[in-house]
């Protein structure tokens, strides 16, 4: 069973639907015990970074950070990708999982913000991206983005590089929106919903 | 590798059916929205909008079982509009599956409804849509173009640019300009007045109103500035295919999603 972790960031409709589309046995849940005994979990996720506060002050967290540590396959979305970094500078007391290094950022002055719309994707040889080609384009909408670090497995530009998809053993983050991003989004979903 | 343009399929819905008319009169039948909003995805198309083109002036809410049944269909972003009036409205369109809620009259009456849903949803889930009219006897008709509401019928006395500029500054995510001159003639978008709007913000422009073949969306791309177009009845009727549209306009220098 695929854990959905809904932590009151507006709706998970989207992503039920989308890892359903694939055959995967999802739940939408808030409840630490159903992350226990979860075999993968998602944190999904639009909006402001503030509102991952929620996972700590209900037992989200540690309930999560058990089962990664654990080995658990992992995956953030949009800001469930940032949470998985330090932290970002849109709510600066606002602590992620630090399971990344550095910390998320606004784009630039002068750039069109949000970044929304269809991206290409640069990527690099990942479980989550298997049979996704360099170049296939994505949905994204977000105002925030996650550095390029060692375990970027796809980057996209706008202005400058960013982190599009991360992933490191069993923890894995996209900025895009697979449950939007059509047959590409699928494919990702369908990648992780069968991983061992 | 750039973020390209979109291309927008538009559903007018009345009484759960796809409709269309022209300048907002004289409505035809196009359809069952769950099968075009499928269709159109298939075909190609970046992003679909649904709005109750007839919820505000007859007092009604969104059809949400319209919305429920036709986001099953695909997976590309979804946007809703008409009729919602307050959080509660559209947090029901979110559930029922849409990503972004269209917001036009009812942000008129109570700007302060933008800021809410933004602050609860995000920006990225509040579209302002906004329909403008030229200022036919103004000196300067682009610059004094005029927001109109309730499906294009009342006149609102308010200028387009700074409705769009308090639009973002309140937390919109994107401004939906339609053309109430251009739309539904099938002579091309309003480019000057996009334009006009598109360098008054910093949040992304939909251009919609007049769409009538592959070189009005590459104009309003590209001279007219806009990040996305919208059309409706060209793709409903087969007028135009999404994919060879985009391969034309991509030919023209047009960032596109190719293959889609």
């Amino acid at each position: 069973m695929i854990a959905v972790i809904d932590y009151k960031a507006g709706n998970l409709t989207s992503v039920m639907k989308a890892l359903h589309a694939v055959g995967a046995n999802a739940v939408a849940t808030s409840c630490p015990e159903d992350i226990i005994k979860a075999d993968k979990l998602v944190l999904p996720g639009v909006g402001h970074f503030s509102v991952t506060a929620y996972l700590e002050e209900h037992g989200l967290k540690a309930a999560i950070e058990k089962r990664v540590q654990g080995g658990v396959p992992f995956l953030g979305i949009c800001v469930g990708l940032q949470w998985l970094f330090e932290g970002s500078t849109e709510s600066p007391n606002t602590e992620g999982l630090k399971a990344f290094s550095g910390k998320c950022e606004r784009f630039p002055e002068g750039m069109k913000v949000p970044h929304v719309g269809w991206n290409a994707i640069q990527v690099k040889e990942s479980r989550l991206l298997r049979g996704v080609a360099d170049g296939e384009h994505v949905y994204f909408t977000h105002s925030y983005r996650a550095p390029v670090i060692t375990e970027t497995v796809a980057v996209t530009e706008y202005g400058q590089p960013f982190t599009a998809a991360v992933e490191r053993g069993n923890i894995m983050g996209v900025q895009f929106h697979p449950e939007k991003s059509g047959a590409v989004g699928l494919r990702i979903l369908d990648n992780f919903a069968r991983l061992a | 590798m750039t973020l390209t343009k979109r291309i927008i399929a538009c559903l007018d819905v009345n009484a759960g059916r796809v409709v269309k008319g022209v300048q907002f009169v004289d409505i035809i039948d196009a359809g069952d929205p769950a099968e075009l909003a499928h269709r159109h995805a298939e075909a190609g198309t970046d992003e679909i909008v649904l709005l109750d083109i007839t919820a505000t002036h007859e007092g009604r809410g969104t059809l949400i079982d319209t919305v429920r049944r036709t986001a099953k269909q695909f997976f590309v972003p979804f946007t809703v509009g008409g009729g919602i009036r307050t959080v509660d409205d559209a947090a029901a369109i979110f559930d029922a599956g849409a990503d972004k809620v269209s917001i036009n009259s009812a942000a008129i009456a109570r700007p302060d409804l933008i800021d809410e849903i933004g602050s609860r949803f995000g920006a990225q889930a509040v579209i302002v849509a906004i329909d403008a009219r030229r200022a036919a006897r103004s000196n300067d008709p682009v610059s004094d173009a005029e927001v109109f509401v309730s499906g294009g019928r009342k006149s609102t006395g308010r200028k387009v640019v700074e409705w769009a500029r308090e639009a973002e500054e309140r937390g919109a995510g994107e401004i939906l300009l339609t053309s109430m001159d251009a739309d539904g003639t099938r002579a091309g978008f309003d480019c000057e007045l996009t334009a006009r709007v598109s360098e008054a913000v910093q949040i992304p422009v939909i251009a919609s109103g007049g769409a009538g073949n592959a070189q009005h969306f590459a104009d309003v791309l590209l001279d007219g500035k806009a990040d996305a177009a919208l059309a409706a009845s060209i793709f409903h009727f087969g007028i135009a295919d999404v994919r060879e549209l985009k391969k034309e306009i991509a030919k023209r220098g047009v960032p596109v999603r190719l293959p889609c």
